[in-house]
């Protein structure tokens, strides 16, 4: 299968500490039609990884390393030259819908701005291409003239996916985006997201700390540990026959709703 | 089911809470709406053990929390704590009753003063209810912090300097240290790591074997609740749906509401048929 993005060796350090690895040496590929959960706890760096793909880090850090979009580097793009990716051949979403929207642009215009950034369509069409991606994310073409706070968590989720797939991207990054969502909710953003996956052919990144999430949704799984990886692989092998100590211990630390199943949290001591 | 042995078992009992908001839009015709956050509910807890509250978000399960510590007032309903109806206790008899109801919150960024110490947020609960002198509470204090999990010398720190772990930790030595009976947990572990999750869950179980404390825990995460509870109240816009055993629930859900939530766990293939 052809890879449509290649990550290979890249490292994120404080630029004013550089002895510090906050990500050090992650290499993956992904691939069109295929999701690949990052899995890990918080401060694993992997929110870090999936901003220095789209080259979203702060200022204070630096990254090094290379990324290849459909074959060409992008990892020496500037700032004036990047923009041209984003949106367009990679998309993101975030963890928490209402702080991602504005409060005081309805929700159509704002679909309409992600829109016009990359294409130069009339009004006509704008509002034809709304109404379908609306439509696409399961919300009613009159909901439109609606503001943030007149939707659900859920409802505001899905507008952030309708922005994020407006322009047709290759490439969808999903951060955490069902942690601030109820379970049924998150059960049906998840599948939104794997039919919107198969039908447009998108890679997807998908991070997540929740494993039965990842079992619902991954085909290929990432384990980071301390910003490194520790294990990768099917999604199968990886929750049946996990290799790594540290991937057996965070299995171990996530209660099962079928019996009782000892918890067991993890002992901090170095995995790698 | 009125024997007076049966009665003496039981710590809360709420019978038939009713709780209304109403809602008011519009700007130039006001238009009222009024929202049924608590509709007829009664459920009841034992000594010692965890009755938990599921469901989804605007289904009342916070109400709910905040009525039975008296921090909403009710429409409707009466509330019995040992056998004591709360209605009808003079205020200064509930102020010794609520010592014996206290609450972990969910978010630890919020819920713990940023410019107290955690020596004096935990010194606090002990002198709203004038328990004990100076050396017996330092002693309280210093028992606290060990039992769940921190150290003396975090005494003297302010909660920012504290992990969101460690800060439920505080929180939960707060709520234990005034000696309660009945620990309302909001939502504990749902801004926590999987990893922090798991200390947490088995810390609270541990203290609850330890002090005999019951639990009313709320949650939406059912694969932490199976872990948890002894019984389960299920809720769907401010109704009781289903109530039983955790076993009875997880295994032969009655209701289809029930039904959609269990199919709903990420990861586990549970295929109840929903009508």
């Amino acid at each position: 299968m052809k890879k449509i993005l290649e990550v290979k060796h890249l490292k994120v350090s404080p630029i004013n500490d550089p002895r510090k690895i906050l990500v050090g040496d992650v290499s993956f590929d992904l691939y069109p039609g295929r999701t690949t959960c990052i899995v890990g706890e918080s401060g694993s760096g992997k929110s870090l990884t999936a901003l220095s793909i789209m080259k979203l880090l702060s200022s204070q850090l630096k990254q090094t390393g290379d990324i290849s979009f459909e074959g060409q580097n992008i990892s020496k793009l500037t700032n004036t030259e990047m923009p041209h990716y984003r949106g367009k051949s990679m998309a993101m979403i975030f963890q928490e819908p209402m702080t991602s929207l504005n409060p005081v642009i309805s929700i159509g215009d704002q679909i309409k701005e992600a829109l016009s950034v990359h294409l130069d369509l009339d009004k006509k069409h704008l509002n034809k291409k709304v109404a379908f991606l609306l439509k696409e994310v399961g919300i009613t073409e009159d909901r439109a003239s609606s503001y943030p706070d007149e939707l659900s968590g859920g409802q505001r989720q899905r507008i952030m996916i309708a922005m994020s797939i407006a322009c047709e991207p290759s490439i969808l990054i999903a951060d955490e985006p069902t942690t601030a969502l109820d379970v049924t909710v998150q059960s049906q953003i998840l599948k939104l997201l794997s039919s919107l996956k198969e039908r447009r052919q998108m890679a997807m990144l998908f991070i997540t700390h929740d494993f039965g999430v990842v079992e619902e949704i991954a085909d290929d799984v990432i384990v980071m540990y301390q910003g490194q990886i520790v294990e990768k692989g099917n999604v199968k092998d990886v929750l049946k026959k996990p290799k790594h100590a540290y991937t057996k211990a965070l299995l171990q630390c996530v209660p099962d709703a079928k019996g009782i199943k000892k918890l067991k949290p993890i002992q901090h001591r170095a995995f790698i | 089911m009125t024997s007076k042995n049966i009665k003496n078992e039981m710590l809360l009992e709420a019978k038939g809470l009713y709780k209304t908001y109403t809602q008011t839009s519009g700007f130039f015709v006001r238009k009222q709406r009024t929202i049924k956050a608590l509709n007829n509910v009664s459920l009841s807890i034992k000594k010692g053990e965890t009755l938990a509250i599921v469901g989804e978000s605007g289904s009342g399960k916070s109400t709910l929390a905040r009525c039975l510590l008296q921090l909403l007032s009710l429409d409707e309903g009466e509330l019995f704590f040992k056998g004591k109806n709360l209605n009808t206790l003079k205020i200064e008899d509930k102020k010794h009753l609520k010592r014996h109801i206290q609450m972990v919150f969910q978010d630890p960024y919020a819920s713990l003063n940023p410019r107290m110490k955690i020596g004096e947020i935990l010194e606090e609960g002990l002198l709203i209810h004038g328990l004990g002198n100076k050396t017996s509470r330092d002693k309280k204090i210093r028992d606290m912090i060990k039992k769940v999990g921190l150290s003396v010398s975090d005494l003297t720190k302010y909660p920012h300097q504290f992990s969101g772990g460690q800060r439920q930790r505080i929180g939960i030595a707060r709520a234990l240290i005034v000696e309660p009976e009945l620990v309302i947990c909001d939502e504990p572990v749902s801004a926590l790591d999987v990893s922090i999750q798991a200390q947490i869950l088995l810390l609270l179980k541990d203290l609850q074997k330890e002090l005999g404390l019951s639990y009313l825990f709320i949650s939406h995460d059912l694969r932490v609740v199976r872990h948890m509870a002894d019984h389960i109240v299920v809720m769907h816009q401010g109704k009781i749906v289903e109530q039983g055993s955790t076993k009875s629930i997880y295994e032969k859900p009655k209701a289809n509401y029930t039904r959609e939530l269990l199919n709903a766990i990420p990861g586990n293939h549970f295929k109840f048929k929903v009508s």
